[in-house]
């Protein structure tokens, strides 16, 4: 019996305390060398997390900034080699100067400047405002040698248009545009346990915690306890790697990293043809990414639930655009409700939902091949090759005019040994999404016919997307994809060859936990791996003893 | 309703109902004699275009029979016409790869942009041709370039420095508008110019942020320097711009203002709607160009993969090209076809927006150089063999128009390497291993 239950989203307030994470380091945590310091572009989420956290989430930010090419999986590999161009400054410098009138603004001056001029100009008052956003900005205090810049360049400017307020926007947006700001450069110091090596500085190894588990800059408690050294030792991480799992703000972090992880930039351009699906509109397409992200978000840290039950779970969101597709009332239509699939829906877990389902299909039609594909290379972490450039199409043409179904048409995929090599590892799973149409929506037939939805995944045969879901849960691929991106997403590069003990001793905690994201996050944040750092590519290591 | 901003139009002083300024041309006063030089004795300088369009041609009903000047304007381009004796078309000149993969949909347009056959799959080997130009004639303007994606895709650019250094294009004519004639534009011929000391103080504060680069560098890795340093590279562009905007614009005689921003169209890739923001953006670019806020542009009318869909049709027009089989009668792809139709009727529109614009004594198309390509020669089986290119404008005089050239098989780099000859970059060659040349493409040299 479906059952809808009305409740307010304002109740997926993350619980997470209790003792459901580890309260202890397991033993034997495998060395791991690290790679160099990074200097990752930031991207836009934590553009947009900084300025709500450190100016208030009422200042508006109208830019877009250009998307980073996606690397190895996962933008936030990305962002680590991107680069701004001459088009792309003038983006950042816009955001800068448009948030300083806003933090200056009569509107917000009162209560986001620490102080007002007594008389202009009052350098110290200015100087008190760019101590306090520097360190917030930069993610440490600024040095004595910026702050005299930006405090130069904030006494021209009021000399130059008398007024204070503008003089200290143009400080903040100077700020904003700076290098230090924008790129999330990580900084090494001699590691003084350990001659001869390099260990993060506290700052970064703030930056790098609060970037995976917020999506974000440090806030100013984690900035002050990387100030105080507590970030050089195991139990002054662990208290903000506790700290930080509890705050609402992980909500914001966990649908970054999964938004990453799931490619979910594709909504950016996802339209369907408005005659075929006349539902599924683009407002559908992003109530599609937003339904899966709160299923996750329930599922995975409300509930602290098994991560493999994302493929089997027919608990999720839905809203009344959703329910058009879903074929099912919605009594409330503009507000987002929980929902149950009944059990002979033919849904569950997440690959049923919608932005799965339509983001793997062509505009107008279904697309067993492209769905494979998809779920290999972003819930597997495989890679399915390119198709090769001289296919022969032939074959496929005659199928296409008289094939009753899909399966038939891709029976040309499985005969010609030139297709079959990758087409093998895509369209068996791929076809058993066949009973949802390119929108997602349900359907038992094609064309008149029954609608065949067997398949196999690894051997394992199933005979609909359901038994995909299970086979999919059952499979230990899964959970080690999801171990595996969220320690790249987190480190900002691809793991390599001498991190694979590393992450098999993750899995291993990951298995322990009943696959718990939280504690996941947990074993990441608090390990010694996720700090390690080696020197910069042409930097010689200064050690411990030289330094002194 | 149509929102689009003709010259005409402006002129007649209307637009949507809204009052609209009109800038007085200056006329000859800011040209030589004969209108084909500044006042002061330099030359009318000559800007650069690309033109992209995704999934080539169908070689039976788009190469013309006819060689030279009066070709035949087969049936996929016979929507040309107007525009014809502004263009150069040239077939079958070759992207080769010294025995790398053919990486379907992207090795023949990096082929012919950056003159180097890519090694992997998302390789860009080189910096895009008009980015090579806008390094020697961008600067001195607004914007060192324009780009612009009819697609509305927020990704779709084919003008980068790297993979990883693309130029983000505008995706909305609305934004556009914004960007170019927003708050900050300048009119280059309002005689009552005062420096905005906003303006002023802006530049100021981009010392300080110059100020840290030596104790920034002196921590990072190779890879990670050269970015900063791009980064810087990109600062000292936006402090050259802003000192620009501390300076009396030269006057642009042919500036005209446009009213009012274009209102925001529909997100997708219909084909009505990919049509209706090209011609948008389109109508504004003329006029960034006339108005001197750049010297290079860059229009993406439809991605190599091109997801352009037809109403009512299932497929994207990326799909259609690998299923639809050859009609037995006609011996082409006619859903395809109808694609690059449209394709070429944009084109078309492109040149022709460019070509009726007047510029002193001549056309603002007379004074441009525009480039247009495709990625695929038939995109059905990825032939990287005879990809159709375009040439618009006369560079100044310098080129010939209206003929059609057959390459007959050599690099398609050459004309690439031509179009940089003609605009005074005078390369030694262009291109890498069998793609290098020095040879122009001397039929079309004036």
């Amino acid at each position: 019996m479906k059952k809808i239950l009305f409740v307010g989203l304002g109740v997926l307030a993350v619980a997470a305390a209790g003792g459901v994470y580890w309260t202890m380091k397991p033993p034997a945590e495998p060395p791991v060398a690290g790679g160099p310091p990074t200097a990752r572009l930031i991207s836009n989420d934590q553009y947009h997390n900084a300025v709500s956290y450190i100016f208030g989430s009422d200042i508006a930010i109208s830019v877009k900034f250009p998307p980073m090419a996606r690397t190895d999986g996962l933008v936030a590999l990305g962002a680590a080699q991107a680069q701004i161009t001459n088009s792309a400054l003038e983006l950042y410098d816009q955001a800068a100067r448009e948030i300083a009138a806003q933090v200056t603004s009569q509107a917000h001056r009162d209560y986001l400047l620490n102080c007002a001029p007594a008389q202009a100009p009052d350098e110290a008052c200015a100087k008190n405002i760019l101590a306090r956003y520097g360190r917030l900005l930069f993610r440490r205090a600024l040095t004595d040698v910026e702050m005299a810049d930006f405090l130069a360049k904030t006494r021209e400017s009021i000399a130059a248009t008398g007024d204070f307020y503008a003089g200290i926007a143009t400080g903040l947006s100077g700020l904003m545009i700076s290098p230090q700001f924008i790129f999330l450069i990580e900084e090494t110091e001699p590691d003084p346990k350990s001659s001869g090596k390099l260990r993060l500085a506290g700052s970064s190894v703030a930056t790098r915690l609060s970037l995976l588990l917020w999506d974000a800059p440090p806030d100013d408690e984690l900035l002050a306890a990387a100030e105080n050294g507590e970030l050089y030792t195991e139990k002054g991480i662990a208290a903000q790697v506790d700290r930080m799992l509890v705050s609402p703000r992980l909500e914001k972090g966990v649908r970054s990293f999964f938004t990453d992880m799931m490619i979910f930039e594709k909504f950016d351009t996802l339209t369907k043809d408005p005659v075929i699906y006349p539902a599924f509109t683009s407002k559908v397409a992003g109530d599609a990414m937003e339904e899966t992200l709160l299923t996750l978000i329930d599922h995975l840290i409300v509930r602290n639930e098994d991560y493999r039950d994302i493929f089997t779970t027919r608990r999720t969101f839905i809203n009344g655009d959703l329910g058009m597709i879903y074929r099912i009332p919605v009594q409330r239509p503009q507000a987002w409700q929980p929902y149950e699939f009944a059990p002979d829906s033919g849904r569950a877990g997440i690959l049923t939902q919608l932005s799965f389902l339509s983001v793997y299909s062509h505009p107008g039609r279904s697309s067993p091949t492209i769905r494979g594909k998809g779920l290999r290379e972003v819930f597997l972490c495989q890679i399915v090759p390119p198709p090769p450039p001289d296919v022969d199409f032939s074959g496929f043409e005659a199928a296409a005019t008289t094939a009753k179904s899909m399966r038939e048409r891709l029976e040309m995929h499985r005969t010609n040994p030139t297709c079959a090599g990758c087409h093998k590892i895509t369209d068996p799973i791929g076809l058993s999404f066949e009973n949802f149409d390119g929108s997602g929506a349900y359907r038992t037939t094609e064309n008149g016919y029954e609608i065949d939805a067997s398949g196999d995944l690894g051997g394992v045969e199933f005979k609909d997307a359901i038994g995909l879901g299970q086979a999919m849960h059952d499979d230990p691929s899964s959970a080690s994809c999801v171990v595996n991106r969220l320690f790249d997403y987190g480190r900002g590069y691809k793991t390599q060859p001498d991190d694979y003990d590393w992450l098999h001793h993750l899995d291993q905690e990951f298995a322990e936990s009943g696959y718990r994201l939280p504690a996941l996050l947990k074993s990441i944040a608090t390990s010694q791996a996720f700090y390690a750092v080696s020197p910069p590519i042409d930097q010689p290591v200064e050690t411990a003893d030289a330094a002194h | 309703m149509n929102t689009s901003i003709s010259r005409r139009r402006l002129l007649r002083g209307t637009l949507g109902g809204c009052a609209i300024s009109v800038g007085v041309p200056f006329l000859d006063c800011f040209l030589d004699g004969h209108g084909e030089a500044l006042a002061d004795g330099s030359p009318v300088p000559t800007r650069f275009g690309t033109w992209f369009w995704g999934l080539g041609m169908n070689k039976k009903i788009f190469v013309p029979k006819k060689t030279g000047p009066d070709f035949d304007l087969p049936e996929e381009i016979e929507s040309l016409k107007p525009v014809q004796k502004h263009l150069n078309l040239f077939t079958n000149y070759r992207v080769l790869t010294d025995g790398r993969t053919n990486f379907c949909h992207t090795t023949g347009w990096i082929g012919l942009r950056c003159g180097t056959a890519p090694r992997t799959r998302g390789d860009l080997p080189k910096p895009s041709l008009d980015v090579l130009v806008s390094d020697a004639i961008g600067n001195g303007t607004r914007f060192r370039s324009l780009e612009l994606a009819a697609t509305g895709g927020i990704r779709d650019s084919y003008s980068f420095r790297s993979g990883d250094a693309i130029n983000p294009p505008m995706n909305s004519a609305t934004k556009f508008y914004q960007r170019v004639f927003g708050a900050e534009f300048q009119d280059p011929n309002n005689p009552n110019f005062k420096p905005d000391p906003r303006v002023m103080v802006r530049k100021s504060v981009l010392s300080a942020v110059k100020d840290q680069r030596d104790d920034l560098m002196k921590t990072l890795g190779t890879s990670d320097k050269a970015r900063l340093d791009q980064y810087y590279t990109a600062i000292r562009e936006l402090e050259g711009r802003l000192e620009l905007q501390l300076q009396k614009p030269a006057p642009a005689e042919a500036c005209v203002l446009p009213g009012a921003a274009p209102k925001e169209l529909a997100e997708g890739e219909f084909a009505e709607v990919v049509k209706e923001r090209h011609k948008a953006m389109t109508d504004l670019l003329v006029l960034a160009v006339a108005c001197n806020q750049t010297r290079v542009i860059n229009m993406v009318y439809s991605m190599s993969f091109a997801n352009t869909v037809r109403t009512g049709f299932p497929q994207t027009h990326h799909l259609i090209t690998h299923e639809e089989i050859e009609d037995h009668e006609l011996g082409y792809q006619v859903q395809n076809s109808w694609y690059l139709r449209r394709a070429m009727e944009a084109w078309a529109y492109f040149v022709g927006a460019f070509a009726n614009y007047r510029e002193g004594n001549a056309t603002l198309l007379d004074r441009m150089l525009i480039y247009a390509h495709s990625d695929q020669e038939y995109a059905k089986v990825h032939s990287i063999d005879g990809i159709p290119m375009f040439t618009a404008g006369t560079a100044n005089g310098k080129l010939k128009t209206g003929l059609h050239i057959d390459g007959q098989g050599e690099p398609g780099t050459r004309v690439g390497y031509t179009v940089q000859k003609v605009l005074g970059m005078n390369p030694s060659s262009w291109g890498t291993d069998s793609m290098e040349t020095n040879k122009e493409v001397s039929e079309i040299l004036a």
